[in-house]
């Protein structure tokens, strides 16, 4: 499966990564020299076979219904480039 | 017989210019699972704390930070699932739903899209007696609330709090079986009333414990085809969700009788306007690239498991409902009205056992749920416990009290509380039956008003006139039907 410029760009896009017009030829040719080394594994015959999930068998873990974590705004909020009074404070998202 | 009969209700059509046309609706419920922690963090649930006090680094999607499933969350989706009458799936999986919003820090919002957890139930929604709505349920799953945006509070920034984000939320799924607004108000309602029964959701629209997103298509009445449909989004009351169904349902009849077609869209009510509109399509993100969350193994439960949920499940509002019809002997309306809460139904059942059930509904309905509503109280704020009004019952019963001294005497329990029985006896209230003592007082009316019985005795319906003056003179304690009696018999009619 190629992908085209149109493509790239869209997925640059859905990914919030800005990239330049003049790169996109360059990119979508990466991105599908990847999806065609992938491809070759459409040659295996997988019919009946079970996805494998985990190399060993293994149960997801569970955790208790417990407050183990929180409490405290200041940790969460420390790395924020913006923060006023306990909120991140972001470039408004409604017009 | 565990549930009662009922007739499906004929679908309501709306005239058109051209025809009759008909209403096809589904629903997405995102119910907030009732639990301490999140569903992937050890972080608080609780409602209305400081701005990101209920966030742990899990939440703020922060590198690093691994995902580990609350299992109360899972039971409380599978209990949720039992109570729908749905199947559980032992094998399910969860999914990255991609899409950026500041207030979803992971930059993807973990559900269930390929392997849900729950699958095909169903609703019974009671549409008046003897009539109900079968909606099928589709599936159920689980996933990650997002986080909350405040917009308002600076003119050029967004303020973002987390508390919500990663809170554990049920996605409710119903077929398109709902056939108007009415019904769909009646589909949340009961499926609120299910989930507050098994304690899996508080129901609390308000703050957001319960949503609704609406599908809805119309499709000319009779018709078995499906019309496009649109989606409105994120609605949190009862009566939005009905306006909004009937803003868009006519909306689209009329570009339709016009001959043009419906688009697929996700449009947003504005409780403001009354009407329905396009969202923004900054609002919407059209390509989620579901994947299988890399995060996290498939869910694996045990049928043992299952098992043990279902055994504790409590007895449900279908149920109860016909079990207080067929038990009690009381009406299918007031069946469905002392059910409605778990606590309310307790409380009916505490009155009722051993006593005679109609009259225990009627008091309880009347008299209890009456006055509590007027003064906006809830069952478990009645000053009224269920063994006072049980006294109340028990002196009516006995004929020591008549059913309107049991009136005051309900008011003087309601404002001072007490024991009934000794009320009756402090306060004289007692009922005389007593025939002599009752005929003492008929005589005594009788002599002082020579008028009165004349004309009593040309028309008999003065005899009520009598009645009063007797009922008057001994404080309303009186046997009514001895009264009535006697006085008919002293003034010879």
């Amino acid at each position: 499966m190629a992908i085209d410029e149109a493509t790239a760009r869209r997925v640059a896009h859905l990914a919030r990564i800005a990239v330049d017009e003049a790169d996109l030829p360059a990119l979508a040719a990466e991105l599908s020299g990847i999806l065609s080394f992938v491809e070759e594994l459409e040659a295996v015959d997988v019919e009946g076979v079970e996805p494998m999930t985990a190399v060993s068998p293994m149960r997801l873990k569970r955790r208790p219904d417990a407050v183990t974590a929180g409490g405290d705004p200041a940790p969460v909020l420390a790395n924020a480039p913006d923060a006023r009074e306990g909120f991140f404070a972001v470039p408004k998202v409604v017009e | 017989m565990t549930h009662l009969d009922y007739a499906e209700p004929e679908a309501p059509v709306i005239a058109g210019v051209k025809g009759d046309w008909e209403m096809v609706i589904g629903l997405e419920v995102h119910a907030q699972i009732t639990s301490q922690a999140k569903l992937f963090s050890g972080a608080s649930t609780a409602f209305g704390a400081e701005p990101n006090a209920n966030v742990s680094f899990v939440d703020a999607g922060m590198p690093g930070m691994l995902p580990v499933v609350n299992e109360y969350c899972i039971e409380q989706a599978v209990r949720t699932g039992l109570g729908l009458k749905a199947a559980i799936n032992l094998n399910s999986a969860f999914d990255r739903k991609n899409y950026f919003y500041p207030d979803l820090p992971q930059g993807y919002q973990i559900s269930q899209l390929y392997h849900p957890l729950v699958g095909a139930g169903e609703v019974i929604v009671d549409m008046g007696p003897g009539l109900a709505r079968r909606v099928r349920i589709e599936r159920i799953h689980v996933e990650q609330d997002a986080g909350k945006s405040i917009h308002d509070m600076d003119p050029a920034l967004s303020f973002v709090d987390l508390n919500r984000t990663g809170v554990a939320l049920m996605e409710i799924v119903s077929r398109p079986d709902i056939r108007g607004p009415e019904e769909a108000a009646a589909y949340v309602t009961k499926l609120r009333q299910i989930l507050r029964y098994l304690g899996t959701c508080d129901g609390n629209m308000q703050e957001g414990s319960l949503r609704a997103d609406v599908n809805v298509s119309v499709r000319p009445a009779g018709s078995d085809a499906l019309g496009t449909r649109c989606e409105i989004k994120n609605m949190n009351s009862m009566r939005f969700i009905q306006a909004a169904i009937n803003f868009e349902a006519r909306r689209q009849i009329a570009i339709l009788e016009d001959g043009g077609s419906i688009d697929q869209e996700t449009r947003l009510f504005s409780p403001d306007r009354g009407e329905t509109r396009p969202m923004r399509s900054k609002e919407e993100a059209h390509d989620y690239r579901y994947f299988p969350c890399p995060d996290l193994l498939p869910l694996t439960i045990e049928q043992a498991w299952v098992d043990g949920i279902a055994a504790s499940l409590p007895e449900l509002p279908d149920e109860k409902k016909a079990r207080f019809v067929r038990e009690y002997g009381v009406t299918e309306y007031d069946a469905g009205v002392l059910t409605a809460e778990r606590a309310a139904a307790d409380f009916f059942e505490d009155v009722a056992r051993g006593r005679d059930g109609k009259a225990a509904a009627n008091w309880v309905v009347n008299a209890l749920f009456g006055r509590l509503n007027k003064q906006g109280l809830g069952i478990a704020d009645s000053p009224v416990t269920a063994a006072q009004l049980g006294g109340v019952l028990d002196l009516i019963a006995a004929g020591d009290i008549s059913g309107k001294i049991a009136k005051d005497l309900f008011e003087i329990l309601w404002a001072e509380g007490g024991d009934p029985a000794a009320i009756v006896d402090t306060r004289g209230m007692r009922q005389v039956t007593d025939e002599a003592a009752i005929e003492a007082v008929i005589d005594q009316v009788i002599a002082d008003n020579p008028a009165q019985v004349e004309k009593a005795r040309v028309n008999p319906k003065l005899a009520g006139w009598f009645v009063g003056q007797v009922m008057k003179a001994t404080g309303g304690k009186a046997n009514p039907q001895a009264v009535n009696t006697l006085v008919a018999r002293k003034l010879g009619l």
